[in-house]
């Protein structure tokens, strides 16, 4: 039998293995096996999670655009000094045009263009208008012919642009992203008030996504306590009307708020009909922040009720009874007894509900207007829109990313992740 | 049949029916009073209805006919928090959140008690338990036992009059059961409340009640103390569910006086008269296995058959042998491991003998 026995210091099997060696074979079959089973698993989230959010965070900081595409300008802007408060040299204004003639023959002049344009404006337009004749330009003085073609080339922003974004990275999507941008002296500093945008933004999205999960546990806890206590046959009915919703498209609840909420909708043509409003003055109930809100909080109840209502039912009748024999109120009894065994519910639907909120796209799209959109929209909008703009997007989305880490790495800290409960 | 008259009952049920679905009486016209500082203890096999008679009491399920008096007050109209029943529950139901100290605290809090009497009746429990040591843990970091007695503590901290407890050791391991058994008795003992029980578990009930009420199907079947219940069941439900017994069937032939006589395949048996109808009508006979003696001197048993054994079980302190007697074929004879006893073997053909007295003629069991 292979019974260890101790020889020297090290404990052997009977066949003189070491044991640890013996041990560490036995298992590592077993191991291996576990290895393959998640492999397919474990490849398939490498590419459809961990490497777009890699991908994220490396585009929020690349920028080889202007390298690329105007590779005999950055050579030759190298010798320039910005502060001289002088137009760049000849060789400079010689690089751009030859630059121009060829990235209009490869059709990616366009690209550096748009790529200017984010930080000066009218750069797309002077480098089409330009690159147009560019080709025709084919000696000196370079300068004095670009000029000619528009004033526009006086312009030293778009020189020290053109300069500062010379290597593969910038910070600058970060900075357009937190309403920041370089001053003309090259330090960096805020936007002008009435061109910062997303700072506010992410303030109301903030806003909003906690204020809908206030509203969400607020009716989520009675449903749900509901839910848990009522007999099982009417408990079962009550489940389909709150997982209904879930078996129902998006868009079609969220448009079926459209339905309700309009000027001309069923709301507005009640409270007309019952002579509460005049049919002038119809509530504006949609299109704006309260539609987003009562939207939203509406969609993202079920996220609320099932890690809520997992936890109730796991909490025995006997706590309150146990309560109540011991000589408190109803009242207390919930208060004292049942609500503190409900926290790990209120966490885990708080946390979930918070965080989908932050990032929801569909409904303050269509319901949202223009107080009530939310981050996630402009980040869509300038990945698709006309303003595209994939570094500011990216950018966008990393603050979203630390934000939401940073919103649970606090809960963990405060709650305990440990006593999150989803079901 | 409810054993002793009691005269100013603490508790008193009066004719109290209960119905959950309004069409099956689960417990069925129950009276029963308890006297103040008693141990009684409701026995009987799971779905009898004791849990529920014992939530009717607490006041979280109303009765459906008659009323329940607490010191001849009326209390079916009182809410659970103001009746001042303390209640340890099956599964203990201390709150998880909170630790042993704080759950002591609870009913004191309720109370608005003042700090210090809080603190020191807390204390006083927590050492009533043995457990002063763990007043700042949480249920969860105890045994199965340290949480039974903080349950017990909770239930007693605020010195309530009446203490309900529903199975309160089913889910301890025997010896651990046996051993809480007796610390709940001492505390009955030296605090004086009035305990209303609930179990299923025989031993139990004879170990600590000073009275048992043996429910079946929603009816109590015999109230009295342990030794009585033992020794004389008053129907065939009780001599089985109390102890082991030895039934034998028949037919009464002839009653005369408090024996009576009745017809079984192998003869008639000679039998204590306790609940049985007129001549003619069947009845069961319960023996306790102690009771019966083999090979019996001449002439010292009215009652002596033949058996036939089949099977001998060797338990130490007595021998269990089962035998064929009177067409039962799982007849129980305790033969003690004394010395001189007789050694039998399976096969072997003897004689049984009992005496008319240890031979109960009760009811037929529905
Ligand atoms: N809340 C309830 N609703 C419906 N029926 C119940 C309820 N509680 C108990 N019962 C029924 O009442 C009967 C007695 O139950 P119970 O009092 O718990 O018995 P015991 O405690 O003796 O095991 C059982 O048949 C049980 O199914
Ligand atoms: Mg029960």
């Amino acid at each position: 039998m292979a019974q260890a026995e101790i020889t020297g210091d090290t404990m052997r099997t009977a066949d003189g293995v070491p044991l640890k060696l013996a041990l560490e074979r036995a298992l590592f079959r077993s191991r291996l096996r576990a290895v393959m089973l998640v492999l397919p698993l474990f490849a398939f989230l490498l590419v459809t999670f961990v490497l777009p959010i890699f991908d994220m965070l490396f585009r929020s900081v690349e920028d080889q655009i202007v390298a690329d595409i105007l590779p005999r300008t950055v050579v030759a802007i190298e010798a320039w000094d910005e502060t001289s408060g002088d137009l760049p040299g000849e060789p400079v204004f010689e690089a751009i045009v030859k630059d121009m003639a060829e990235g209009r023959k490869n059709k990616t002049l366009g690209r550096v263009a748009r790529r200017l344009n984010y930080e000066v404006s009218g750069a797309a337009s002077l480098f089409r208008k330009s690159g147009r004749k560019a080709p025709k330009i084919t000696q000196g003085p370079y300068r004095e012919k670009l000029l000619k073609i528009d004033k526009r080339w006086k312009n030293l922003d778009l020189w020290n642009l053109i300069k500062r974004e010379k290597g593969d990275f910038t910070a600058s999507f970060f900075l357009a992203a937190a309403d920041m941008q370089y001053q003309p002296d090259g330090s960096i500093g805020m936007r002008p008030e009435n061109r910062q945008i997303y700072v506010h933004l992410f303030g109301r999205t903030l806003w909003l996504s906690g204020l809908i999960t206030v509203l969400c546990l607020l009716l989520a806890y009675p449903v749900s306590y509901l839910l848990a206590t009522l007999p099982l046959r009417s408990g079962n009915l009550l489940m389909i009307l709150v997982l209904l919703p879930f078996w129902t498209s998006l868009l079609v609840r969220t448009t079926s708020w459209i339905a309700l909420l309009q000027t001309q909708g069923v709301i507005n043509s009640f409270l007309v009909g019952i002579g509460l409003i005049d049919d002038g003055d119809r509530l504006q109930l949609i299109h704006n922040q309260f539609g987003t809100i009562v939207a939203m909080t509406h969609i993202l109840l079920p996220f609320m009720i099932l890690p809520l209502y997992s936890v109730m039912k796991t909490i025995p009748p006997s706590y309150m009874r146990a309560a109540r024999s011991l000589g408190a109120t109803p009242f207390t009894a919930f208060v004292k007894v049942y609500m503190p065994n409900t926290v790990a519910g209120v966490g885990a639907g708080g946390i979930l509900v918070f965080i989908l909120a932050i990032g929801y796209y569909i409904t303050p799209a269509l319901v949202g207007g223009r107080t009530g959109t939310l981050i996630s929209n402009f980040i869509a909008s300038f990945i698709s829109g006309s303003t595209q703009n994939w570094g500011l997007a990216a950018a966008l989305g990393v603050m979203l990313l630390a934000i939401v880490l940073a919103l649970y790495f606090l809960y963990d800290k405060i709650v305990g992740i440990d006593n999150m409960k989803l079901g | 049949m409810t054993g002793q008259a009691v005269t100013d009952p603490y508790v008193r049920f009066a004719s109290v029916q209960k119905s959950y679905d309004g069409e099956i009486l689960v417990v069925k016209d129950l009276n029963l009073d308890i006297e103040r500082g008693e141990f009684l203890t409701m026995l009987g096999p799971s779905g009898s209805g004791k849990t529920t008679c014992l939530m009717m009491l607490a006041g979280f399920e109303p009765a459906t006919h008659g009323e329940i008096y607490l010191d001849q007050v009326p209390i079916n109209n009182v809410a659970p928090h103001k009746r001042d029943i303390g209640m340890v529950f099956q599964n203990y139901a201390l709150f998880p959140h909170m630790t042993v100290a704080e759950n002591l605290r609870f009913p004191l809090q309720v109370r608005n008690m003042d700090k210090n009497e809080q603190e020191s009746r807390v204390k006083r429990a927590l050492d009533m338990v043995e457990l002063g040591a763990f007043g700042g843990r949480r249920p969860a970091q105890l045994s199965g036992g340290q949480q039974q007695r903080v349950a017990v503590a909770r239930a007693l901290v605020f010195d309530p009059k009446l203490v309900l407890m529903d199975e309160p050791l089913g889910a301890l391991d025997k010896q651990l059961r046996e051993q809480m058994q007796y610390e709940i008795k001492h505390i009955h003992e030296n605090l004086g409340v009035t305990v209303v029980y609930v179990t299923h578990d025989q031993s139990e009930a004879l170990t600590m009640s000073n009275r048992i009420a043996v429910f079946n199907d929603g009816v109590i079947q015999q109230l009295a103390p342990p030794d009585a219940l033992y020794e004389a069941p008053e129907n065939a439900f009780v001599a089985q569910f109390i102890g082991e017994n030895n039934t034998l069937t028949g037919k009464v032939s002839a009653v005369n006086g408090s024996t009576c006589t009745a017809e079984t395949e192998s003869g008639a048996i000679t039998a204590l008269a306790v609940n049985i109808g007129g001549v003619g009508s069947p009845t069961t006979m319960s023996l306790r296995p102690e009771r019966v003696t083999v090979n019996p001197p001449e002439g010292q048993c009215p009652n002596l058959f033949d058996a036939h054994v089949k099977e001998l079980i060797y338990l130490g302190d007595h021998v269990r042998t089962r035998m064929s007697v009177c067409g039962n074929d799982d007849f129980i004879v305790k033969i003690p491991n004394a010395a001189g006893h007789v050694h039998l073997s399976p096969g072997d053909d003897v004689k049984v003998g009992w005496q008319a007295e240890d031979c109960r003629a009760l009811d037929m069991p529905a």
